[in-house]
């Protein structure tokens, strides 16, 4: 018994993190939350009007989004559903396949899983790594996906970004005064003020509240899963005590 | 009144029962069968919980059967729809997730329980004489479970099963002469395609099934014939009383199977449900991300791994880079993988001690055995990382200590002192 305790201990030093994969780029954390029901709705909000022109859902039902969210079927068929979709059909668009290739170089993915590919984290920043590039075709670029192929689609509500240069804290302190010692620094994504229509804050509140909702797209049923869960494991837990017990009795008999 | 007619009523249904048995045992052997493999199939009473593994293996078989059937019902083996099907299980299946989690979780936790019981063999040498051929079953079991697990990775149709069945399919490429020709032979296509995915689904689903359930009775049929090895490897046949029962054993049913078993199971059981309800992707071991997008013989998944339980054996393919006799290094890489997959079945051949288990073998059997698993980690670790000179030298020498374990032990085992072995078990 000892010594299997010692060679599980030793699966679980030597099992590392994640396999997934990153580029190397600092991601920004981002921790999902199904339970928040007005964040995903105004993710599902931001979706319909800024990425479905693109990018669909297609595993993704508009019913089961409007149930699960909690919004009611009349509302979400006037605010919500795309003109000529009924609700029962997967989200999805009217973007012919051979035209987005010819207009962004490949076709927008379809996003029902993406944070299951690259994780929250990664959606997260790449949403917030926008900025302005006049040296690609569609004039802004991204730190999180260099080259990306798509536009900057909520430019509108972040405002105008651009890379800039400034005084920034090095780590180390000034032996003399002992201020924190700054040098010119570049890469930071500033953005330009009165340019959007949320500040800063809001930005990344409607940013968390769209990957939220693709969090959720991604494993709708996760919350029905880990409800379900406790139960089991109650159960099971439950059922251990009594055939502990009767397996007792027997091994009595034995010894 | 009514007393006498209930104390009546179990006398008069275990009397219909026992003439139900009596009529199907004169026309087969029902009561033998039953009491030859439970309830007077006598086990060595030291039993450990390392002798759990076997009947846990059988719990996860019933499992991956049972949810495979229920899967097989919405899951459409076609390359446009595949990987939309299982989707399609997931979300509108009612329960379809959990049937799914229950199968992709269910692999891995074959491999655990499977990868432990053969070390419980290895490590009381449960397959020394006359356990050979229930050794030699156990092995092809293995071989078909990796078989099983292989071609149902590609089912899913995501973008990890093509390029991982790519690149192992690739591998057959490697034989001289006829490699390219066998490659094709083996996919049906020029390319990983429909083709090659409509025969994987009919393997998974019908011929290694089968196989797999065939060579299970088997192995159960050369075990109750022979009987249970112990952790003393002490031979419990040798003192038996004047019934013919071995002193030291105990009927499998009921001490074995409620004594032990049942609460074991339950046991198993709350891990297993812990993964498959809070964490059935297991930190992307189970679940890989890049499986979370379909197919695309165009787009390259940035690191390709295999599933974790074929990493020790993917590294070791990967540590050969040295191309011999004029064939290249990744001719020898298949080789060294085959071979090392094979080895095992040679165990009762190679371990030439006079005694089984690990608990009277001398210094160096524990060493070698000690230095087995390390490797075997440490290659399983060096499978799901990407290529480094570093790794790749680590990988050499995890190689090299797999081998070793074997090649070594017809030497070893020979040489070192052993424990005298009690004659009866120690109470």
């Amino acid at each position: 018994m000892k010594r299997f305790l010692m060679i599980l201990g030793f699966c679980a030093l030597t099992t590392p993190a994640a396999l997934a994969s990153d580029s190397g780029v600092h991601l920004e954390p981002m921790t999902p939350d199904h339970r928040d029901l007005p964040s995903l709705q105004h993710g599902a909000k931001l979706f319909m009007n800024y990425c479905l022109g693109c990018h669909s859902l297609e595993h993704q039902r508009h019913v089961r989004t409007a149930e699960d969210l909690g919004i009611p079927t009349d509302l979400y068929q006037a605010s919500l559903l795309p003109a000529g979709a009924d609700m029962g059909s997967h989200i999805t668009n009217a973007m012919p396949a051979d035209g987005a290739k010819n207009w962004f170089g490949a076709q927008p993915p379809d996003l029902s899983m993406v944070t299951r590919v690259r994780g929250t984290d990664w959606v997260y920043s790449y949403l917030k790594g926008f900025y302005l590039d006049p040296s690609r075709p569609l004039g802004v670029n991204n730190d999180v996906l260099p080259n990306a192929g798509m536009p900057h689609a909520l430019i509108e509500l972040q405002g105008v970004p651009r890379k800039v240069c400034k005084q920034a804290p090095e780590g180390g302190r000034d032996g003399l005064t002992g201020q924190p010692m700054t040098s010119e620094q570049c890469g930071f994504i500033e953005v330009e003020a009165g340019t959007g229509l949320l500040s800063a804050e809001e930005y990344d509140a409607a940013v968390y509240d769209l990957v939220n909702f693709l969090d959720y797209t991604g494993e709708p049923y996760r919350l029905d899963r880990q409800r379900i869960g406790v139960y089991v494991i109650l159960f099971l837990l439950v059922l251990y005590v009594f055939t502990w017990l009767l397996g007792r009795e027997y091994q009595k008999e034995v010894h | 009144m009514s007393d006498a007619k209930s104390s009546e009523k179990p006398g008069a249904v275990m009397a219909g029962v026992t003439q139900v048995v009596n009529w199907i045992d004169a026309r087969m052997p029902l009561v033998e069968t039953y009491e030859y493999h439970m309830s007077r199939y006598w086990a060595p009473k030291n039993f450990n919980m390392w002798y759990l593994f076997g009947v846990l293996s059988m719990v996860v078989l019933v499992n991956q059967l049972l949810t495979g059937i229920w899967l097989t019902m919405s899951y459409v083996p076609a390359g446009d729809k595949a990987f939309a099907s299982v989707e399609y299980i997931m979300r509108d299946v009612e329960f379809g997730w959990l049937l799914r989690y229950l199968h992709s979780s269910g692999a891995s936790a074959f491999f655990i329980v499977v990868y432990l019981h053969m070390f419980r063999g290895m490590m009381y040498g449960s397959y020394r004489k006359p356990r050979e051929l229930i050794w030699l079953f156990g092995m092809a079991i293995f071989l078909v479970l990796m078989a099983e697990g292989f071609m149902g990775y590609l089912l899913p149709w995501g973008n990890m099963s093509y390029w991982g069945a790519q690149v192992i399919v690739s591998l057959v490429g490697a034989i001289p002469v006829v490699g390219a020709d066998m490659m094709e032979w083996v996919r049906g296509d020029f390319l990983m395609s429909e083709i090659t995915l409509n025969r994987f689904f009919a393997l998974h689903v019908v011929a290694l099934p089968i196989m797999l359930i065939m060579l299970v009775f088997l192995h159960i049929v050369a075990l109750h014939h022979v009987g249970s090895n112990n952790p003393d490897g002490i031979d419990v046949k040798k003192h038996k009383d004047e019934n013919g029962k071995p002193l030291d054993s105990i009927a499998f049913h009921p001490y074995y199977t409620i004594g032990h078993d049942l609460p074991a199971i339950v046991l198993f059981l709350i891990v297993f449900c812990s993964v498959v309800f809070f964490a059935p992707e297991m930190g992307g071991y189970f679940l890989e991300p890049p499986n979370f997008e379909q197919a695309n013989p165009l787009k390259t998944p940035e690191h390709i791994a295999p599933v974790w339980y074929y990493t020790p054996f993917y590294a070791m393919l990967r540590a050969a880079t040295y191309p011999l006799f004029g064939m290249d290094a990744k001719f020898w890489g298949f080789v060294v993988m085959v071979g090392a997959i094979a080895l095992p079945a040679v165990l009762p051949w190679l371990d030439r001690s006079p005694v089984k288990s690990i608990r009277y073998k001398g210094a160096i059997s524990k060493g070698m055995l000690a230095m087995f698993i390390v490797s075997f980690f440490l290659l399983g670790w060096l499978g799901t990382q990407a290529a480094s000179p570093f790794y790749t030298l680590l990988a050499q020498v995890g190689t090299a200590g797999y081998f070793a374990y074997f090649v070594l032990m017809p030497w070893y085992t020979r040489v070192e002192k052993t424990k005298p072995v009690p004659e009866r078990v120690p109470a």
